[in-house]
């Protein structure tokens, strides 16, 4: 085990940058405001990338950066300054606003860290004002929400308490079912990052053990580590096996009574064994390629292949975190090929060689492949769902099935095309 | 600084995309970091497109900033060329690029590639979508087409009568994302070959290199989309002397000034008037008795230049409508909605803002909203009719059937979509009216969906006839309804309660009344004849 091929390549990439993270973190925090300084470009990404139309008003956009501001015929401070202004007169509710850096504010050096600063002075505490930067030129997709999350460390209070920290956003029913499970363990405090509401953050210290429940949050597991917090080394809770795991790595570091343990997970695995068959019976020998997009793709390839039987033809990532991915590297069957970074042109080429079964892919390349033939699963999807824990994994490879369960259907349906 | 929580258009380069993924053998480097790559879906998921659009993003990144961006330009472009062997390459930069000044143009020109390259300047943070796909199509015409111009610009719209043949027009504007030009380039063809008028090229769309270098074969240019056309139409004029239509076909009697414009463009007798009425069913349709209950209905439109325009003459002259609201979220064509609006009595929104539009429209209590994808939602909040006639839209606006805007049969399909609406509209009144009929079966829907059906509930009229309106200014004194008053105005129709209130507050601050009563409301009603 643990042999896996660790491949790169550099190229034009298909990913969606850090700002696109917004999608789901404004949903998470829903007194929280993300303020993209940014171009029409920026705007539009989040908007056809969210399809944001049934919002009134959404809890997110974009200081759109024009002419005079780059000419330097504005003062980008105080054009900042009467945007937030504007918008926190027209959404009083706001606690916590986000001045989330793009690609033009980076590349102009706009430093929204000083003006964040001096917003905090200017609104002494009614906002809570953070910086943090989803551009693309130094951020992919999900790695937005570490840059969030890591904003809002330092405004973490200290405990010394002992007690369980998720970090990563989790759909609010997988949350509460994680934490009831944590409580039947007895592990009794059991908080998460990002919270429900922004200003309720909970404490770090030393006696706080950290499941991160997302595989892209170095930098916030970085900066909870120098809160003095103890970052527990587990596979990711995606699958029977990863979620257990992922589980058993607390109830370990928390000294929890291995018979409990079992005793409280091992009829969920068994329920979870039965309720995945089916779909397992419908991947097994299936081969699947995973372009890079969401960093969840070793985690997915880990489960696809262990508990649904796949064949991993390649496994991509946007960047590979050594460390943090060595527990699902040792999972997966030696020789799997594992692509850092991206050619899409030459992956592609691949892909078409290779002929898989199911290819997971951003939204801009699935009708292209579908029209090929080739059946495909958005990775986008994934980061919406509620596909975290024992109890989710039957639903996880069930997303899996659909687009070839589709396929058959329709190819036993319709008349032959050829 | 402009604050933004919604965008009409994308970015210019979205609009040079659009130019590059209509044609064929046209392939584009964006000189962009990875993040604007999102754009891809918009082809694949909104057109709902089985090909990747033909661009290739150079996907710097920062750490690239630091050594030879100019080179990474390069080897994009040569990587492009060797896989795609494109017949014309368009080079340009999206808004980062822009900063950091790379000129993949002149890095393209250097490289000693051999075929047309078309170097696009694409200001980011001043211009939008619309303008770059029209600075686009303009650039590559211009391109391919200016080697070949002669001195004198000589070019006869009758030249097809002594050449023995039929008159050729070129059909200028049609593009990806756009409003539903797939379906408006057949009918129009169509429709011009039954007055024996061949379509020489249709551009952008599913045309090539080689068909831009065909265009001056054509008699005369047809501007379909100014938005996307006008510029190469104006350039094609001056320089080859080709003139160029100015009627956009949308609607019967605009269908019909086309064909009187083409004609006499091209130098033909006029076609005949009686035959071209009865080609769209949208005529009788509208003079049926069923119609009948479709006059006076207040119409608010919104969406780009040309949609809005042909929406509210149509609206008014063949439909019966009356036009409360008009406006563009595109300043290019900001002057001629205004006259437009000025001819109708009206002052024209012109606004990148949708909360801007949704508060018009709420002011302006229309019956049915005719508008962008963005209006739909504003509408379904305020519980009012709504159709679609412009971009930006979803995907539920590129339709499987056959569905044209333009020409008879486009007349035929406006009829359909604005009516469909209004027809639930009436449903929801009816089902007011009889939800306490012991037949009525409650939890019917209609497509108004929960929100929309929950407004107008007539057992709760003390609530929700006061909801949704905009805000009277605190200052004046508002008279207090009586509870008689209330129940008289929840019979009124949902749609035209809100303008109803406000009309009676106002007369009966006029007239000093304190409370008001059914009898105010009457009066009030029979002071503003509505």
């Amino acid at each position: 085990m643990g042999g896996s091929t660790l491949l790169k390549e550099s190229g034009p990439r298909e990913v969606f940058c850090g700002l696109t993270s917004i999608v789901w973190l404004h949903r998470r925090m829903p007194d929280a405001f993300f303020l993209v300084v940014g171009s029409r470009t920026c705007a539009h990404l989040i908007q056809s990338a969210a399809g944001v139309m049934i919002f009134a008003e959404p809890r997110f956009g974009t200081a759109i950066l024009e002419e005079k501001d780059l000419a330097g015929l504005a003062d980008a401070h105080e054009e900042l300054d009467r945007v937030v202004k504007d918008l926190l007169r027209r959404r009083p509710e706001i606690r916590t606003l986000f001045l989330v850096g793009s690609c033009p504010s980076e590349v102009i050096k706009l430093d929204l860290g000083r003006v964040a600063e001096r917003l905090n002075e200017l609104l002494r505490g009614k906002v809570q004002v953070l910086n943090y930067s989803g551009s693309g030129i130094e951020t992919t997709f999900t790695q937005g929400e570490d840059g969030a999350l890591k904003a809002l460390v330092p405004l973490m209070p200290i405990t010394k308490s002992d007690q369980l920290l998720l970090v990563g956003t989790l759909a609010n029913a997988v949350e509460d079912r994680l934490i009831s499970l944590f409580n039947r363990l007895g592990i009794e405090r059991v908080v998460s990052l990002p919270p429900r509401q922004s200003t309720e953050l909970p404490a770090v210290g030393p006696g706080t053990k950290v499941l991160l429940a997302q595989p892209y949050l170095t930098d916030t597991a970085r900066a909870l580590k120098d809160k003095g917090a103890q970052i527990l080394q587990a596979p990711f809770p995606l699958g029977i096996e990863g979620s257990r795991l992922w589980m058993e790595a607390a109830a370990k570091a928390f000294n929890i009574n291995a018979t409990l343990v079992s005793s409280t997970l091992d009829p969920l695995i068994l329920r979870a064994h039965k309720a995945i068959e089916p779909f397992r019976t419908q991947l097994e020998g299936k081969r699947i390629f995973l372009l890079p997009e969401s960093q969840i793709e070793i985690p997915l390839a880990r489960f696809l292949h262990r508990e649904c039987g796949m064949e991993l033809i390649e496994v991509g990532v946007p960047y590979l975190n050594r460390e943090m991915m060595q527990p699902e590297l040792d999972l997966l069957p030696k020789g799997t090929r594992i692509m850092e970074g991206q050619h899409v042109e030459n992956q592609l080429d691949r892909v078409r060689e290779k002929q898989p079964d199911l290819v997971v892919c951003g939204m801009g390349l699935a009708n292209p492949l579908e029209a090929e033939g080739i059946s495909t699963k958005w990775s986008i999807e994934l980061v919406f769902s509620p596909i975290h824990g024992i109890d989710q994994a039957s639903d996880l490879a069930e997303l899996f099935s659909r687009p070839l369960h589709r396929k058959a259907l329709l190819n036993q349906n319709q008349l032959a095309n050829a | 600084m402009e604050l933004t929580l919604w965008t009409y258009e994308g970015p210019p380069h979205v609009g040079a995309m659009r130019i590059a993924a209509s044609m064929k053998g046209v392939h584009y480097v964006l000189h962009a970091p990875q993040g604007d790559t999102y754009a891809d879906l918009l082809f694949t998921m909104i057109e709902r497109r089985g090909e990747r659009p033909p661009v290739t993003y150079t996907t710097f990144q920062a750490r690239d900033l630091g050594g030879d961006t100019a080179e990474l330009v390069k080897s994009h472009i040569s990587e492009a060329v060797d896989r795609f062997k494109p017949d014309a390459l368009l080079v340009g930069e999206s808004c980062t690029a822009e900063l950091i000044q790379d000129q993949p143009g002149s890095l393209a020109h250097g490289m000693g590639l051999n075929l047309p390259i078309v170097s696009l300047e694409l200001p980011a943070y001043s211009k939008k979508e619309n303008w770059g796909a029209s600075e686009t199509f303009y650039q590559l015409v211009r391109t391919l087409l200016k080697d070949t111009l002669k001195e004198d610009n000589e070019h006869d719209p009758t030249a097809w009568k002594t050449e023995e043949r039929h008159p050729r027009v070129n059909l200028l504007g049609p593009s990806l994302l756009g409003f539903r030009c797939r379906d408006d380039v057949l009918e129009i063809q169509k429709l011009l070959n039954e007055h024996n008028i061949d379509v020489n090229a249709s551009a952008p769309l599913g045309a090539s290199p080689a068909d831009l270098l065909n265009l001056p074969k054509a008699d005369i240019n047809v501007c379909l989309y100014p938005e996307i056309a006008e510029s190469t139409c104006t350039w094609l004029e001056r320089n080859l002397g080709m003139p160029f239509s100015k009627k956009i076909p949308i609607g019967v009697n605009a269908t019909q000034e086309f064909l009187e414009e083409i004609h006499d463009l091209l130098g033909m007798a006029p076609p005949n008037q009686n035959l071209l009425v009865q080609k769209s069913r949208l005529t009788w349709y509208s003079k049926s008795v069923d119609s009948n209950y479709l006059t006076g209905k207040r119409v608010f439109i919104f969406g780009d230049g040309t949609h809005s325009i042909a929406a509210a003459k149509i609206a008014k002259e063949e439909l019966g409508f009356k036009v409360v609201g008009i406006g563009t979220y595109s300043r290019e064509m900001a002057r001629a909605v205004r006259a437009t609006a000025k001819e109708f009595g009206l002052e024209a929104l012109i606004s990148n803002d949708y909360l801007e539009v949704e508060a018009a429209i709420t002011n302006a209590a229309p019956e049915l909203v005719l508008g962008t994808q963005m209006e739909r939602h504003s509408a379904k909040r305020l519980g009012i009719p709504c159709a679609v006639i412009s971009t930006p839209m979803h995907v539920q606006d590129v339709p499987a059937r056959y569905s044209p805007q333009m020409g008879w049969e486009g007349a035929n399909v406006i009829f359909d979509d604005w009516v469909h609406p209004l027809m639930m509209g009436l449903e929801e009144h009816l089902i007011g009216m009889f939800r306490h009929d012991f037949e009525f079966v409650d939890g019917h829907q209609s497509h108004l969906g929960h929100q929309g059906a929950k407004q107008h509930q007539f057992d709760e009229p003390e609530e929700n006839c006061f909801e949704n309106l905009p805000k009277t200014d605190s200052s004046e004194i508002i008279p207090i309804w009586t509870p008689e008053g209330k129940a008289e105005l929840a019979k009124i129709p949902f749609f035209v309660r809100g303008k109803v209130r406000r009309n009676t507050e106002k007369y009966a601050l006029q007239t000093g009344c304190k409370s008001i009563d059914s009898e105010t409301l009457f009066d009030a009603k029979a002071h503003f004849g509505a």
